[in-house]
C-alpha cells in the first residue's frame, strides 16, 4: 500500500491507522476500486466477462458467508442452497408484487434468509457436529419442497423474471449487477474480517476447538452461534437475490443447486477456513478455473475438479491456502 | 450474608438407568479449602459437572453466591465466578497457550482492551509456570503443561470458587507443591477452592474438610483425619 511505498509518510500514517485497522481498510479500497474499474469500463469489455466475474463474486460472497459459521464456529452447514434460493425467491416474489429496486430486493433477501438463519440456530443448534449439518440439509430440501409445490412463483416449471429499467450510469444490466455483486463481496469480506477479529470471533474459535470449555470459561455459546447463523444465513440470501435477474429464468433445481451447496464448502476449505482471506482466495481461484474449464471443456467438469480439488487440499493441505502461507511465514514454528 | 458459596441439595444424576448420583448433598464454605475424594467412576466428575451447570440434574438444586442456579447455563456460572478444571484437560487446540487464557479474560471476566488481556493473560502465565510457552500450540505441551494451563484458564476467570479436577495427576512431588502452594495462595486471597485428587499426600496437607463419595453416594463429610479413620472410607479405598 501507499504508507509503505512512501516512507516519509509512515509514522503519520501508522498512527492514523492502527495496524489492526489496515486489512479493513485494504478490502474497502480494493472493493472501490474494483468497483470503480467496472463502472469506467462499461460496455468496453465483452458481456461475457461480466457474466464470468458475477458468479465467482457470488462465491466469494457465499464461501466468506458459510466460513463465518463453519470456519470461525466449526459449525458445518450443508444447505447454503436454501439459504441462496431463499434470497432468490425473495426477489422473485417482490418482483411479481411490487417491482421494487434490487437494492430493496437484496435487503428483504437478508432479512428473510436472516430469519432463516436464526430459526436454523434455535432449531438446531443444540445439536452438535455432524447431526448439525444433517439439520440444514434437511432444511434446503424441506424448503425445495415447498417452492417446488407453490404455484405463485412457477412451482416445479420455474418462472421467468423480467430486468427492470437500467439507470444512465450504467451500460447494460449485467454490468449493473457485477458492480452491485462487488459491493456485496466487499461488505461480506469486510463482515467476515470484523467478526474474526472481535469478540465474537474469538469466542467463535473457542466454541469451535471445544464448546464445552468455551462454556466454562464463559462464552455464551448459543447466542454467538445464533449470530453466525444469522449473518451467515443473511449474507447467503443476499447473494442469491440478484440471481433471478442474472440468469432471468429461474426454477428449483437452478435455485438449489448441489454446485452452489458444494462449491460454497469447498471454496473456504480449500482456501482455508482460518481466515477471512481465505474463502477469498478459494472463490477466487476454484471460481476462476472452473469459468475456464466451463468454456474449454464442459460444464459438467466444475463439479468433478472441485471434488478432486478438494481431496487433494483435505489430504495434503488441511488448512488451505492460508495454512500453507502460514506455515511458509512461521518457517513451520505454528503445527 | 450466607456462608455458602457453593451447595447443592438432594442431587441425583442416571445415565441410562445407571444411578452416577443418589442424592447428593453439597456445601462449599466461603474461603474454605474442600477435598473431594472416590475411587475412579464413583461420580466425583458428574458432581462438578452438575455444579458447574455442564449437565443438568434429574433431582436436587444447586445455589452459587445464594442464588438458585440449578438451571443457569455453565457461561453465566462462569462470569458469575464458578470456575473449573478438566480432568482430561480440554485446551483450545486452534489458539496459542496465550490466547487459552485470553478467552476467560475476554468472556468471564469482561476485559476489553487488548493491552489488559494480554498483560493479564501474561501474569497469570508466569503464576502456574508457563509463561516461556506463550506463543506455542497447546498441541505441544506435555500432560503435566496441559494441566497447569486447565488451572491458568480457570484462574483466568478471576473464579470465586474454583475447582480443581486432578491438576495435580503425573506432576513431581515438587511440582505438586509448588501447585499446593499456589492454590494455597489464592485461597488466602479468598477463593474458595474445591479439590478433586487422586494424591492423598496433597488432599491431606491442603483440605480442611474432606468429602468422600462411591457409588454415587455421600459416605462421610468431615475433617481430614476423622474422616480417613472411618471403616468405609478404609473399604471403599483398600477393600474389605
Amino acid at each position: 500500500m501507499s504508507a509503505q511505498a512512501d516512507p516519509a509518510h509512515r509514522p503519520r500514517k501508522s498512527t492514523l491507522l492502527p495496524p489492526r485497522l489496515r486489512p479493513g481498510v485494504a478490502i474497502a479500497v480494493t472493493g472501490v476500486i474494483f468497483a470503480a474499474a467496472a463502472i469506467l469500463l462499461g460496455s468496453r469489455v465483452s458481456a461475457y466477462y461480466y457474466l464470468a466475474a458475477y458468479t465467482i463474486l457470488q462465491f466469494v460472497v457465499l464461501g466468506t458467508a458459510w466460513n463465518i459459521l463453519g470456519g470461525y464456529g466449526g459449525y458445518v452447514n450443508f444447505g447454503t442452497a436454501g439459504f441462496f434460493a431463499a434470497g432468490c425467491y425473495t426477489t422473485i416474489v417482490l418482483n411479481k408484487l411490487f417491482q421494487l429496486p434490487l437494492l430493496i430486493d437484496m435487503l428483504a433477501a437478508a432479512a428473510i434468509a436472516g430469519l432463516m438463519g436464526l430459526a436454523t440456530g434455535y432449531l438446531t443448534l443444540r445439536l452438535r457436529g455432524i447431526f448439525f449439518s444433517i439439520a440444514t440439509l434437511a432444511l434446503a430440501i424441506v424448503l425445495q419442497t415447498v417452492i417446488v409445490n407453490w404455484g405463485f412463483v412457477g412451482g416445479a416449471r420455474g418462472v421467468y423474471v423480467v430486468r427492470p429499467q437500467i439507470s444512465g450510469l450504467f451500460d447494460s444490466y449485467a454490468h449493473l449487477l457485477v458492480t452491485l455483486m462487488i459491493g456485496l463481496a466487499t461488505c461480506a469480506v469486510l463482515a467476515a474480517w470484523a467478526v474474526e477479529r472481535s469478540w465474537i470471533g474469538i469466542g467463535l474459535a473457542a466454541i469451535r476447538d471445544d464448546e464445552t470449555a468455551a462454556e466454562t470459561s464463559g462464552v455464551p455459546s448459543l447466542r454467538l452461534k445464533l449470530i453466525a447463523t444469522t449473518m451467515s444465513g443473511a449474507l447467503m440470501g443476499m447473494a442469491g437475490a440478484p440471481f433471478p435477474y442474472y440468469v432471468s429464468y429461474v426454477d428449483p433445481a437452478t435455485a438449489f443447486s448441489l454446485a452452489i451447496t458444494v462449491n460454497s464448502i469447498a471454496m473456504p476449505l480449500i482456501g482455508g477456513t482460518a481466515a477471512w482471506w481465505g474463502p477469498l482466495a478459494g472463490a477466487i481461484m476454484l471460481g476462476s478455473v472452473q469459468q475456464v474449464l466451463t468454456v474449454t471443456i464442459s460444464s459438467a467438469a466444475n463439479l468433478f475438479f472441485v471434488g478432486m480439488l478438494l481431496v487433494l487440499f483435505l489430504t495434503a493441505a488441511p488448512r488451505g491456502v492460508v495454512g500453507i502461507a502460514r506455515a511458509w511465514k512461521r518457517g513451520r514454528a505454528w503445527t | 450474608m450466607d456462608v455458602n458459596i457453593l451447595a447443592a441439595k438432594g442431587i441425583s444424576k442416571r445415565f441410562d438407568g445407571f444411578a452416577a448420583l443418589s442424592d447428593v448433598d453439597f456445601v462449599l464454605h466461603k474461603r474454605e479449602r474442600v477435598g473431594l475424594i472416590g475411587p475412579n467412576g464413583s461420580g466425583k466428575s458428574t458432581l462438578v459437572n452438575c455444579l458447574t451447570g455442564i449437565i443438568t440434574p434429574d433431582d436436587g438444586t444447586v445455589a452459587f453466591n445464594g442464588n438458585d442456579v440449578t438451571a443457569t447455563p455453565a457461561w453465566i456460572r462462569a462470569k458469575r465466578g464458578l470456575a473449573r478444571t478438566y480432568q482430561i484437560p480440554r485446551p483450545f487446540t486452534g489458539m496459542s497457550v496465550q490466547q487459552n487464557i485470553e478467552v476467560p479474560l475476554r468472556f468471564a471476566v469482561g476485559h476489553t482492551s487488548a493491552r489488559a488481556v494480554s498483560d493479564a493473560a501474561q501474569a497469570i502465565l508466569d503464576q502456574v509456570g508457563l509463561a516461556d510457552k506463550a506463543g506455542l500450540s497447546p498441541r505441544r505441551l506435555t500432560q503435566v503443561e496441559l494441566r497447569k494451563l486447565e488451572l491458568g484458564r480457570a484462574l483466568a476467570a478471576q473464579p470465586k470458587v474454583l475447582i480443581a479436577d486432578e491438576v495435580m495427576a503425573g506432576l513431581s512431588d515438587s511440582e505438586i507443591d509448588e501447585i499446593l502452594a499456589l492454590l494455597t495462595r489464592l485461597n488466602a486471597e479468598g477463593i474458595s477452592i474445591l479439590l478433586i485428587e487422586h494424591i492423598m499426600r496433597a488432599v491431606m496437607m491442603f483440605s480442611q474438610r474432606i468429602i468422600v463419595i462411591v457409588a454415587g453416594q455421600k459416605i462421610a463429610d468431615g475433617l481430614p483425619d476423622e474422616v480417613m479413620k472411618r471403616d468405609e472410607v478404609e473399604r471403599a479405598y483398600l477393600g474389605e
